[in-house]
């Protein structure tokens, strides 16, 4: 359908009009995007990279959308997460594109401290709703990044209860790339529908909350009539590291956690477990044309309520058998210091393994997983108490893979059954999504801005060639 | 936060009863900062391939911390010994290179030895440690021995009650599913349940049997094979197409029931050989996990309703778990008196209330309400006498084993 149109009417009205004529599309470089690696604060003004925008912020702190990979992957792990999976409610190809026109450059906007629109909060018509909402307008861009991914749905539809098969709206059966399956039922799995799945992902990490909302809210305000948010997630406090610059988070059972995922700095570990390699797209051919895909990245999202009332009346000794780590440090119980490579032979009084056969650590390491590794990017939620009065806590698990059918699947097959860290664990949501690779230039306005334009490139736009 | 931790923490822990176990400790607040409940102060040990370092020979009379720090590149093991050189007062064991584990122990004046022993080989590096009396008495220790090992027979002789009432209700009740009198199958499925539900950790403890007996259908793999009481159950009490995922369910076969019927009696006889076998036994540590692991099973599977969702007889196995907590904490209760009277009358007082809350919705004579019947607010006040309970019965393993 007609994806190579113009911009909807809806979309124009959205942007004030702002499809100008004679835009240039400029590189990114133009937008002072170069990466910053420390977030910085109010006061970090003088940063390197910094521009100012219309509503006069800083653009210091902020991590370049454009790029070879989207952001918000092997970016340092900022400290908050929100993330929201949308539904697409058209069955119109022409405004799917229209949206992923859109969305990217408001991220590619919204990153860089600029509004969500090029009216901003108070600079548009006076009798109009203004197109950036606000709460974010006297705030640095606070590291935030936007990810984009697609689910499954989105090519096949949702099935029935009775596998009824589900719908391909938009022609991409033929697109769906061999990863993106439906995951299977783990042992204990107690998924919520209402918070799993989705057609679309969203992925905000910001080091200020309000900042990653705010990115969420203003993308789901111009996805009104064409997507609608089916469920959003926001995670507080990470767990995870995501370069060797940054110290090992602590998660909710007050371990740390994730110290063997692959960290940025590792480019051969990047390649080979993360990245969707060429040969991903060949081995689905012909049946499938899956290549829009290559060089990008599978996302998988677990939300994992712990049971965290039950675990805080375990001993100390079952907490760190269970892990198979100290509290403290983290080191393995086979001795050293929390970057030591666990020594699953080492046994204790009576043979017994120092690390225990059903701990976490030895379950969950590449050693236990046929070598294979992840990039892990989990935050902490607490959304309230349940009806009895305990917390509903945990984490958001979320892993960047090459393909979950060897880097997730069967890890989480033996941890669901084997993992003595389950018996306080209930993965109450999921997601698989495909995660495209970046949009390498935005076009700008005379003011130096991304800027909406027809025909303008999005993510994710090699899937609809 | 548990006691342990709090203290641990360095925490002033002046809301707990944690003082009565120790007696001779100094006042808390003066503990406050230094992270040691010992009356010196903690002992610090370095174990390394051919030394055995202590920061001091000799301590006052009282509760000992030491703090073992591996700087040996083997695995160690730290122990205090008599006088005689043989008679362990007490270890800590599997310590790898580069750790620190506390060892904590109650000494009586006298002369000592401590030994590492690293590679866990031979008879350790060894020194002598000298207990002077510091005044004041150390708490009751001498028959203590002898009330654990009476709490570890006596649990055992109720673990191998309950293994032959639960085999031969298992029997009684796979007899009449198999035979199809459903009517007298479903009466006799939350009475025999109750026997199992009072052991639970033990038949854990023994591996694949808890999975092959009582697994949960959510807890089943995609692709795995699922035996035991919830199989049976759901045939027994078969769900409408909506509570069902939207799918029709289909009954066993009389093959299927015969088979599932076959399997129930043989998993749990091989249950009831494990508990009757010469060398098993069960070890007063296990006594006090067990009963904690019983609350949790209550507050993670019964109060929430998950655990009979087909025939919702949750406050069968509820009452069974609690009593079996009760009896792993009766036949430790004269050892945690003398060690901390004030945590076993708190014991004593939420153990009656929630049992007296659950008398409310029945007994084993009358039956029980079903779940689905219990308004969100008794389930609340159920789920809060439950936590009540578990938050001081977490106390009671580390309460024996420092006895």
């Amino acid at each position: 359908m007609g994806e190579g149109r113009g911009l909807s009417r809806r979309a124009l009205l959205g942007w004030g009009g702002g499809v100008a004529a004679g835009v240039a599309v400029g590189a990114a470089g133009g937008l002072g995007l170069a990466e910053v690696r420390t977030p910085a604060g109010p006061t970090a003004g003088s940063t390197t990279g910094a521009t100012t925008g219309p509503g006069g912020r800083t653009a210091a702190g902020a991590h370049a959308f454009t790029g070879a990979r989207q952001a918000g992957i092997v970016t340092p792990a900022q400290d908050r997460l929100y993330l929201a999976a949308f539904d697409v409610t058209t069955s119109d190809r022409g405004a799917l594109v229209d949206l992923l026109r859109t969305w990217t450059v408001m991220a590619a906007r919204m990153t860089q401290g600029l509004p969500a629109g090029p009216g901003g909060p108070t600079g548009g018509a006076y009798d109009a709703p203004p197109d950036d909402t606000g709460e974010a307008a006297d705030l640095p861009p606070a590291g935030l990044t936007v990810t984009f991914g697609f689910g499954r749905s989105l090519f096949v539809g949702r099935p029935g209860p009775d596998p009824a098969a589900g719908v391909d709206r938009f022609g991409l059966a033929g697109r769906l790339p061999g990863g993106l399956v439906e995951l299977p039922h783990f042992a204990g799995d107690a998924l919520d529908p209402a918070r799993s799945d989705g057609d679309l992902v969203v992925q905000a990490c910001a080091d200020d909350p309000q900042v990653a909302v705010h990115a969420v809210r203003n993308l789901a305000r111009a996805a009104f009539g064409t997507a609608t948010l089916r469920w959003a997630q926001l995670g507080y406090g990470r767990t995870s590291s995501t370069s060797t610059q940054q110290a090992t988070p602590r998660n909710l059972f007050g371990f740390k956690d994730g110290t063997a995922a692959v960290k940025a700095e590792e480019a051969e570990a990047l390649e080979q477990h993360v990245w969707v390699p060429a040969s991903a797209a060949a081995a689905d051919a012909p049946a499938v044309d899956s290549g829009w895909l290559t060089g990008g990245s599978y996302l998988v999202a677990r939300r994992i309520r712990m049971t965290i009332e039950t675990w805080d009346r375990a001993s100390l000794r079952e907490q760190e058998a269970v892990v198979g780590r100290t509290k403290g440090a983290g080191a393995p119980l086979s001795g050293g210091e929390e970057f030591t490579e666990p020594d699953f032979a080492a046994s204790g009084r009576g043979g017994a393994p120092l690390i225990a056969a059903d701990s976490h650590v030895r379950l969950a390491h590449p050693s236990s997983n046929g070598g294979v590794r992840m990039l892990r990017r989990g935050y902490t939620f607490t959304d309230g108490n349940d009806r009895l009065g305990r917390l509903d806590a945990g984490l958001v698990f979320l892993a960047f893979v090459t393909d979950p059918r060897t880097h997730y699947v069967p890890m989480q097959t033996a941890l669901a059954s084997q993992d003595a860290l389950s018996e306080y664990l209930q993965h109450t949501g999921s997601g698989l999504f495909a995660v495209p690779p970046g949009v390498t230039e935005v076009p700008t306005g005379p003011d130096g801005t991304p800027v909406l334009v027809a025909d303008g490139p999005f993510v994710g736009e090699a899937l609809f060639r | 936060m548990s006691r342990r931790l709090a203290t641990a923490a360095g925490l002033v822990a002046l809301a707990l009863p944690l003082t009565a176990c120790v007696p001779n400790d100094p006042p808390a607040a003066a503990a406050g900062t230094g992270g040691a409940a010992a009356a010196a102060g903690p002992l610090t040990v370095s174990s390394t391939a051919d030394a055995c370092t202590l920061s001091a020979d000799t301590a006052p009379s009282g509760t000992l911390r030491f703090s073992v720090t591996n700087d040996g590149t083997d695995v160690t093991e730290f122990y205090l010994l008599a006088e005689d050189g043989l008679r362990i007062v007490s270890e800590v064991e599997n310590i790898g290179p580069g750790l620190t584990r506390d060892l904590v122990v109650q000494a009586e004046p006298g002369s000592y030895w401590t030994a590492c022993k690293p590679g866990m080989v031979g008879d350790g590096l060894r020194s002598p440690f000298t207990v002077t009396d510091s005044g004041t008495p150390v708490g009751p220790t001498g028959d203590t021995a002898e009330l654990l090992a009476a709490a570890e027979a006596s649990y055992l002789a109720y673990v191998k009650d309950q293994a032959g009432a639960l085999i031969a209700a298992t029997q009684a009740f796979a007899g009449a599913y198999a035979s199809g009198d459903d009517a007298a199958a479903r009466a006799q499925y939350a009475p025999a349940r109750v026997h199992w539900e009072r052991i639970e950790p033990v038949a854990e403890s023994f591996g694949d049997l808890d999975p092959l007996l009582d697994l949960r259908e959510a807890d089943l793999e995609e692709g795995a094979v699922w035996s035991g009481w919830h199989l049976v159950e759901k045939d027994l009490w078969q769900p409408a197409l909506e509570a069902n995922g939207g799918v029709a369910y289909v009954p066993l076969t009389p093959e299927q029931r015969a088979t599932a019927a076959a399997d129930l009696v043989t998993y749990t006889q091989r249950l009831v050989d494990q508990v009757n076998a010469p060398g098993f036994e069960v070890e007063a540590f296990q006594i006090g996990n067990g009963a904690k692991e019983l609350l949790d099973e209550v507050a993670t599977g019964k109060v929430t309703g998950e655990e009979e969702i087909w025939s919702h007889t949750d406050l069968w196995d509820f009452a069974a778990n609690v009593d079996g907590a009760h009896v792993a904490y009766e036949v430790l209760a004269e050892v945690v008196e003398g060690e901390d009277a004030d945590l076993a009358a708190q014991l004593e007082e939420r153990f009656t209330e929630l049992e007296g809350l659950l008398a409310r919705h029945g007994s084993y004579a009358a039956g029980f309400a079903g779940y689905d019947t219990l308004t969100p607010d008794e389930v609340r006040a159920l789920a809060a006498a439950v936590d009540a309970l578990s938050e001081p019965l977490s106390q009671l393993t580390a309460t024996v084993t420092s006895a």
